[in-house]
């Protein structure tokens, strides 16, 4: 498909920059001309993958995180969120609903849920000591929609 | 301040405001604990309508709070969510364990 447009950024790992994260994915979907609605769930799922690499990817380490984000022809996002942390062993398990190995930490174990039920297609690579690569696409119907 | 308490005699009402994510949720989690520590309260009320973004960790946020509130015989209320986060608390079935309103 196309690439139209496109931006990358790294950032630390750090809690501080989820918020930064979700905005920069978020202003440069506005070219999509997405509905309030849509650019809500946009944010969420990118706030839960960027919360993955800081809680699971780095746990107890420091480390970058680069996300990739581009529209798409077609009026399509894509985003891919790559870190370089200790990867998931048992992909299928990670992505289960209500399954969490940082129960401590108050998760709910919702992240790819949250993903999934938000984005159009998400795909999840990894491997483990090298790291893990997230991309979501979500095609943006229109602002024309919102109500 | 991302949550303002007030307690009315066997409740706790935190309205939060902001955005709920891992990093602002772990501050407010202290904070409400630290009325429920104290008034030991039958009803906790959250109050989301100054929230202006929430993801998982919301979910994570009040399914915490539930534990902390049971011991009491305590419930949890939850008012005034917008649509985004609706469709977060819906997803996680979090009607199971509040009432919302």
């Amino acid at each position: 498909m196309k690439i139209l447009n496109e931006i990358k950024f790294t950032f630390p790992a750090d809690g501080r920059n989820e918020s930064l994260a979700r905005t920069v994915v978020s202003a440069f979907s506005a070219q999509l001309d997405p509905s309030a609605a849509e650019i809500g769930e946009i944010k969420t799922a990118v706030s839960e993958a960027v919360t993955n690499c800081i809680v699971h990817a780095y746990r107890g380490t420091s480390g970058k995180v680069e996300i990739t984000v581009r529209a798409l022809e077609g009026n399509i996002l894509y985003i891919k969120i790559h870190d370089s942390g200790c990867g998931i062993p048992d992909i299928e398990q990670a992505m289960e609903p209500l399954y969490t190995s940082a129960p401590e930490e108050e998760r709910a174990g919702l992240g790819f849920a949250v993903m999934e039920s938000f984005m159009d297609k998400v795909t999840v690579r990894s491997i483990v000591g090298k790291g893990t690569t997230v991309t979501m696409k979500r095609k943006i119907l229109s602002a024309q929609n919102d109500t | 301040m991302p949550v303002i308490i007030d307690t009315e005699e066997n409740t706790v009402i935190a309205r939060l405001s902001g955005e709920i994510d891992h990093h602002s949720a772990k501050s407010l989690r202290d904070d409400i604990d630290l009325a429920i520590d104290r008034h030991h309260p039958k009803q906790l009320v959250l109050d989301f309508d100054g929230v202006t973004f929430m993801d998982s960790s919301g979910i994570g946020l009040v399914m915490g709070r539930y534990k902390s509130i049971k011991p009491y015989g305590g419930s949890i209320i939850i008012e005034n969510t917008g649509a985004q986060i609706k469709k977060v608390m819906r997803l996680a079935g979090l009607d199971r364990l509040a009432v919302i309103k």
